[in-house]
């Protein structure tokens, strides 16, 4: 996963590869741009010349040598700003892109990564990350290129001028290069280090803030802090390391380069003094000097603020290139599927060191209701992540109308699932969008008629815009069971061919269930059922109850038969009403 | 912005010395030109080689000095700013820590976090440019103007001329580009929270198969954002070809008038090559300041946010609350309680009236939406009421300093949540020093021993955040064992049993009950089987009370209570 600096180089510049007319164009108006500016010193070198002595002042060269600066500026100045203004397309077009790929790559990775990762962290490097590059990589477009035009053109004058004395500053500049080279070694990896920790803030402030409520129920706010404060106290060294020696590189050029300008101070003088140099050229050639030196300057600068663009640049790409993709195992499309299941000699679990379901047979006939019960982490929630692709099965096979359902495209699978969990999750928009995400076309009425079947009318009609009122996935305007009846109401508007039901009632009182029950029955007539239940009221009604217990179907049939084996179920259903308990 | 600069007086050496060590390497450089002058007039018009070789090595030596001012002037600069982020974002933290529930409703967390995360950093960097250099370029630029005039006061006079245009040119772009920032920022905010969305919402995004649109609604935003950065960028890249334009304009004139005063003898052709050095000077340092700008505009901009988050009120303080005498000795007491969230249109709750003496349990129960979540959170003040008075031991909630209150208090929340870590760090939010038996204790109670001893590494096992490494059930037990751990005095379930199935929701009950410090609990509910057995019974529908007593009594005179028991009970029996 730790990828070299020349790899994010190279994923840097596959990204700019779009943009090359622009960068193109931009170099040749930096190319322009730093003519123009160099060309100015040359005219006020004559200029100086021009005037020389009381008496000795040529007025009518000044004149036009006045108009010709003017213009040079005029243009100058204009081209720049459209060189600036393309740069800025090009970097913000880059991190745009940058971004859209990152949010593609999210939707395709494997819920195992997902779950493995903190979304602070992710976050950290789709928001924070991503702007980070975008700085330095802006800096380095908008100093780079000109940079460099500038160093070749004031060298190609200073030539012009002297070349004795060019050859001394061709020869003493590389060393301010060298040195920040030096230094951008050693602070790559401070960058890199100050990244990471950031990150590693981003997914603390995300868990905390987003759960305050539960922070301030034990009253963690203080114990948070402390937490918050350690992380706080290494990500301001390591910003201190970063910052601080980054920073030394412009002193150590600066001082170089101002060696170079007093040797050539010294040497024009002596050059002039034999006669070599007018006190014109002298002024002009020094312009250059400190012209040619300042990019290698500000180069360094850029090399420095590269290395915190790179350093974060490798924390995007370690998510958008090397994160694990998922891939489709079949390109065909499900189509509206008739309902009928098997697994086949199915075995799965989430670490490899920890046997999970093991060897899972069950054919489930179209239409059928199943019921899935057992004790807590017996694998209910697993087998449904099975079912809906977000894992795969390690062994064994799993069919949806006799076909593997890795030989079909996830998205034609999960279309032709409805699926209610326990873990409601709102999305930020209106009660309606929220009800119509299976279904975006869904007229008004539809959205009611759903809402409705799935007895969140009455509460949606209190809310204060009604059907458009905003919501979001941390605002706590709604119950948890409110929540989940609109849940239920995304699967009644879309109904498709087999349902998955995973605890789907737990927060709704058993009256309102009672009256969805209807709703429900008539939802799932006809189509395959997966439900996930404790209340037995939801469970009595299945075809097939089956039992699981660490992994395994324990028991299997309907619930008076169940009753009879007076097995582990028995002892389940007993329990609830047994009144010494 | 300005507001939060108190922040650096911790730092007030090293926001000094910064600065210093920066003038005197700029002042040095300001005595370049006249080394530079001296070498012309002195050396080479009055052909003495020995004055260019002394002022030669003088510049060498100003460069030395120079090299250890500015090494100087950088750490200072670094430690300043560094110190200063690192201090306002535990300020900021501790903040917003601090924001009542309904606070936090109405900020919304991804703004929150963009403010602590990426304006930080923009606030950080602008710091520490701004020490470093900000108080550099004007001084480099007002020196320029001081030595020219030293040197001709009268075509100095173009400086006096040229300075404030600039600065009219720059601070007027820096202003219009302030709100703009801001700007970028909001869209920033817009963007984090489709893409904290798409992480919450994964699995719900692609059982609806909704990645495409999802893509589309982020694409919106991000192209919002990009449009946001390229138009402020356009404005912003005005700065540099300004100042270049305007000081060229201004050699022009100098020159020119240089020439008429070296025409009448006042000046030499030193002297005027001297002048053109000063104004070169100038727009060198204004061309590093352009960059400089641009970033501490974007500071200023992303540090307004940050202040406003820190102006927003937090927390409540502890007030006088009514005297309630008849609520003496009861663990917790609902005296006509009523409450509206804000900008509802109805109350939530009307009008309750409760009381629980310690060791009773209370049972709440009552339809999807009635108020029972809104009830318990209440007792915490995590809601002030809007009428009546909730009592907390007899005293009202609202005179008790809050961590005092709710330390007395283990709630169990609907939304089972755990935190990154350990199993053993996650209970010990009950309380920090809780023994390795108390946890056995809590964990057995809150029938989560299983999940331990499932384990291998025990109390000790890893949690992912949010606990997505345990299943439901697991977790609510998880958070259960949490809030007993604190062996609270009030002990609150919030419907916290749901995905425990009924055998295991039976046992956590008989646990409780026979807790060794009997606390006063209250059991939120939809099953009748959970509080069936409650001291008191409080029947809700629709915010208000449909009936309150035993269950004995209920199921006598509450026909809410009938049904909902008849719902669970009664057709259950038949099938058997």
């Amino acid at each position: 996963m730790n990828r070299n600096k020349n790899g994010v180089w190279r994923s840097v510049l596959r990204r700019l590869k779009k943009y090359t007319g622009w960068i193109v164009l931009s170099i040749l108006l930096s190319a322009v741009t730093v003519v123009g500016s160099l060309w100015i010193p040359i005219l006020v070198g004559r200029a100086i010349d021009c005037i020389i002595a009381a008496g000795r002042v040529d007025f009518a060269s000044l004149k036009t040598l006045f108009l010709q600066i003017a213009i040079i500026a005029g243009a100058t100045a204009a081209l720049q700003w459209v060189m600036n203004a393309i740069n800025n397309k090009v970097v913000y077009q880059v991190v745009g892109d940058v971004r859209r790929e990152a949010i593609r790559k999210l939707q395709k990775l494997p819920l195992s990564y997902l779950d493995a990762h903190s979304s602070g962290d992710t976050i950290s490097r789709i928001i924070t990350d991503v702007d980070q590059f975008a700085d330095g990589l802006l800096l380095g477009f908008t100093q780079l290129f000109s940079g460099v035009v500038t160093i070749l053109a004031t060298l190609i004058l200073m030539l012009t001028i002297h070349p004795g004395i060019t050859l001394l500053v061709v020869v003493l500049t590389p060393l301010s290069l060298l040195s920040a080279r030096f230094i951008a070694g050693r602070t790559y990896r401070m960058f890199h280090r100050q990244s990471k920790i950031r990150g590693e803030q981003t997914a603390f402030i995300d868990e905390m803030i987003g759960n305050q409520k539960v922070v301030q129920a034990f009253g963690r706010e203080k114990s948070n802090a402390a937490q918050f404060d350690a992380i706080n106290e290494r990500l301001k060294k390591a910003s201190l390391n970063a910052t601080f020696f980054s920073s030394l590189t412009n002193p150590c050029t600066r001082f170089i380069n101002n060696i170079i300008y007093a040797g050539v101070a010294l040497t024009g003088a002596l050059t002039a003094l034999s006669g070599g140099l007018t006190v014109g050229g002298l002024t002009c050639f020094l312009s250059y000097a400190n012209q040619y030196t300042k990019p290698f300057n500000e180069i360094s600068g850029v090399i420095t603020e590269l290395q915190n663009a790179l350093a974060c640049a490798a924390q995007i790409f370690a998510l958008t290139d090397d994160a694990p993709e998922l891939t489709e195992t079949g390109d065909q499309a499900l189509p509206p599927a008739t309902g009928r299941v098997s697994l086949e000699q199915v075995s799965f679990s989430y670490r490899p060191d920890q046997k999970l379901i093991e060897n899972l047979n069950l054919s489930v006939a179209p239409g059928r209701r199943i019921a899935i019960v057992g004790p807590t982490g017996c694998g209910k929630t697993t087998l449904i992540n099975l079912l809906m692709r977000f894992y795969d099965v390690r062994s064994g096979s799993i069919a949806v109308d006799g076909r593997d359902i890795r030989s079909v495209t996830r998205q034609s699978l999960r279309r032709n699932f409805g699926m209610v969990l326990q873990d409601t999750w709102i999305k930020a928009g209106t009660v309606a969008e929220n009800i119509a995400i299976g279904k975006p076309d869904a007229s008004r009425e539809e959205i009611i008629a759903a809402a409705k079947a799935a007895h969140a009318h009455g509460f949606i009609k209190r809310l204060p815009q009604g059907y458009d009122t905003l919501l979001s996935d941390e605002s706590g305007s709604l119950s948890q069971g409110q929540r989940q009846l609109l849940c239920i109401a995304r699967v009644m508007l879309r109904l498709p061919p087999m349902l998955i039901l995973d605890e789907a009632t737990s927060s709704i009182d058993t009256r309102t269930e009672l009256k969805i029950q209807d709703a429900f029955a008539a939802m799932m007539k006809g189509r395959t059922s997966f439900i996930v239940a404790h209340r037995l009221s939801t469970i009595r009604n299945a075809d097939v109850i089956l039992v699981m217990k660490d992994g395994q179907i324990i028991e299997q049939g309907n619930h008076a038969q169940l009753l009879q084996q007076n097995g582990f179920y028995s002892q389940l259903y007993h329990s609830q009403f047994n009144p010494t308990v | 912005m300005f507001k939060l600069l108190k922040y650096l007086k911790h730092y007030t050496a090293e926001s000094i010395l910064g600065p210093l060590f920066k003038l005197l390497e700029a002042t040095l450089e300001l005595l370049v030109p006249l080394a530079v002058a001296a070498i012309v007039d002195q050396g080479i018009t009055g052909e003495d080689q020995s004055a260019i070789w002394k002022y030669g090595a003088l510049l060498g030596i100003f460069s030395l000095v120079g090299l250890i001012f500015s090494v100087t002037a950088q750490f200072f600069a670094a430690r300043a700013a560094v110190g200063f982020t690192a201090r306002v974002r535990a300020v900021l933290f501790r903040h917003i820590q601090r924001f009542t529930y309904e606070q936090a409703d109405q900020a919304g967390a991804s703004t929150l976090i963009t403010r602590m995360t990426s304006d930080m950093n923009q606030v950080q960097t602008a710091v520490n440019l701004t020490l470093r250099l900000l108080l550099r370029s004007p001084f480099v630029v007002l020196g320029a103007m001081v030595m020219a005039f030293t040197i001709d006061w009268k075509a100095a006079m173009i400086f006096l001329l040229a300075i404030p245009t600039l600065s009219v040119v720059i601070f007027g772009i820096m202003l219009a580009c302030i709100p703009l920032y801001k700007k970028v920022q909001a869209a920033l905010d817009l963007v984090l929270g489709k893409t904290r969305e798409n992480l919450s919402g994964v699995r719900v995004i692609r059982a609806f198969c909704k990645e495409e649109e999802e893509i589309a609604a982020f694409d919106r935003r991000n192209d919002v954002l990009t449009a946001a950065q390229k138009f402020v960028g356009r404005i912003s890249a005005l700065m540099n070809p300004l100042t270049f334009l305007l000081i060229n304009l201004c050699i022009i004139l100098l020159i020119h008038v240089g020439s008429v005063r070296v025409e009448s003898g006042i000046l030499s052709q030193g002297e005027v090559v001297a002048l053109y050095n000063y104004m070169s000077q100038i727009l060198v340092e204004l061309v590093k300041m352009a960059g400089l700008i641009i970033s501490i505009t974007k500071g200023v901009a992303c540090g307004n946010r940050v202040q406003a988050v820190l102006e927003l009120p937090a927390g409540r303080p502890a007030q006088q609350g009514m005297e309630h005498p008849d609520a003496e000795g009861s663990a917790v007491a609902f005296r006509g309680v009523s409450f509206r969230y804000a900008g509802a249109q109805e109350d939530a709750l009307s009008d309750i009236s409760l009381t629980l003496m310690p060791g009773e349990t209370l049972g709440v129960i009552g339809g999807t939406g009635a108020g029972k979540t809104t009830l318990v959170n209440l007792i915490p003040r995590f809601y002030d009421v809007s009428k009546g008075s909730v009592l907390f031991g007899g005293k009202d909630v609202r005179s008790l300093p809050e961590d005092a209150l709710r330390s007395r208090i283990g709630i169990v929340p609907q939304k089972a949540v755990l935190f990154q870590g350990t199993i053993r760090e996650n209970l010990c939010w009950g309380r920090e020093d809780a023994t390795e038996e108390e946890l056995m204790a809590a964990l057995k109670a809150a029938q989560a021993e299983d999940v331990i001893r499932q384990n291998p590494q025990g109390l000790d096992a890893p949690v992912r955040q949010n606990g997505r490494n345990f299943s439901g059930g697991q977790r609510q037990r998880l958070t259960i064992a949490r809030a007993l751990v604190r062996r609270p005095e009030l002990l609150i379930l919030d419907d916290s049993a749901s995905a425990l199935d009924y055998a295991t929701d039976a046992a956590l009950r008989q646990a409780i009950r026979s807790l060794p410090w009997r606390p006063a609990t209250v059991l939120v509910s939809q099953r009748a089987a959970s509080i069936a057995h409650a001291d008191h019974i409080l029947v809700l529908d629709d915010g208000a009370a449909a009936g309150y007593g035993t269950h004995a009594s209920l199921l006598q005179s509450c026909p809410v209570y009938r049904e909902i028991y008849e719902s669970q009970f009664e057709k259950e029996g038949a099938a058997e």
